[in-house]
């Protein structure tokens, strides 16, 4: 099973990184950019078993910190290409 | 008996011989180095300390991985039965990551590593790590960084404050860190994160904007206290 982790800061935090980004898109010309936030995406395989529980923990333990980060789970079963 | 201290080292660690050294120097007694792969502490430690660097690269986050290394298994063992532990940069970064000190290093606010001496505020004069200093001085001592940007919810903040767990404030905040917290205790005072680098200030030698011997006071403050325990 292929399994995305987004892992993103909490809302309220302040993303100096995102900011820099946002700046550089305004001088690159690019108007009209309202926010600009960076996280991190996380792709596994992982055995067909594996329970939400786990996958839970494995994001609250090590993939993020919960300190100051949220994230998302998403399963991509369905997302197989056909053949 | 000789004072039994041991540094830790995660593949990374570029500061561990600068603490060893500070350690010895202070101590007379050779530090025990102890390597990330390591299950176990050596027994009967007095003080456990994690050096700055850049532990496993710094993958996935500052500190993330080294926080899940046996060894740290066994120093979160340790802290809880008491034993002092001081991170420095790094190692405080370490130390959030593990649980043992509340809040988290971000990337500095104004996204470039900061490598400068800096003025530091005391703020607790009553640990182990701080009662030799006064209220009212300030330090000075190296700081060199990436994610130096000391974060924690507010409830967090307030009872870091309320309980005197501030060991450090920067006079002239380098990387944005909420409240300009340099350096935490923990409720019980034993443990001691700070991004400032004391291991580097310990040589009266040393140019003035190299260090000076600031650095060294809070190795003979809390080797003092222990020794006398």
């Amino acid at each position: 099973m292929k399994v995305r982790i987004l892992v993103r800061l909490k809302p309220g935090v302040l993303d100096p990184q995102g900011r820099a980004v946002h700046h550089s898109l305004g001088s690159l010309g690019f108007d009209g950019v309202e926010d600009v936030r960076i996280g991190r995406m996380i792709e596994m395989d992982v055995a067909d078993g594996t329970s939400d529980e786990a996958l839970n923990k494995m994001c609250e333990q090590l993939l993020a910190n919960m300190v100051i980060e949220d994230f998302a789970i998403e399963k991509l079963d369905g997302e197989r290409a056909p053949a | 008996m000789a004072f039994k201290a041991a540094v830790i080292t995660f593949p990374g660690s570029n500061c561990d011989r600068d603490m060893a050294v500070a350690i010895e120097a202070v101590s007379g007694a050779p530090a025990i180095r102890v390597w990330h792969g390591d299950a176990d502490l050596p027994a009967g430690l007095d003080f456990i300390a994690l050096p700055g660097g850049f532990s496993y690269g710094d993958y996935l986050r500052s500190g993330a991985m080294a926080a899940k290394s046996p060894i740290l298994r066994a120093v979160v063992a340790a802290a809880e039965r008491g034993v002092p532990v001081l991170g420095v940069c790094n190692g405080f970064q370490v130390l959030t990551e593990s649980g043992l000190l509340p809040g988290a290093l971000m990337r500095n606010a104004g996204q470039t590593f900061v490598c400068r001496t800096v003025e530091l505020k005391v703020g607790n004069t009553s640990s182990l790590f701080t009662s030799g200093f006064s209220a009212a001085e300030t330090l000075r001592v190296p700081v060199a960084h990436h994610d130096g940007n000391y974060f924690a919810d507010a409830a967090t903040l307030d009872e870091l404050e309320s309980a005197d767990r501030v060991a450090f404030r920067y006079s002239d905040n380098p990387n944005g860190s909420l409240r300009d917290i340099a350096g935490v205790l923990s409720a019980n005072g034993r443990v001691l994160g700070m991004m400032p680098h004391p291991e580097r200030a310990i040589e009266p030698a040393a140019h003035a904007s190299m260090g000076g011997t600031d650095g060294r006071r809070l190795f003979e403050n809390v080797i003092g206290n222990l020794v006398a325990a």
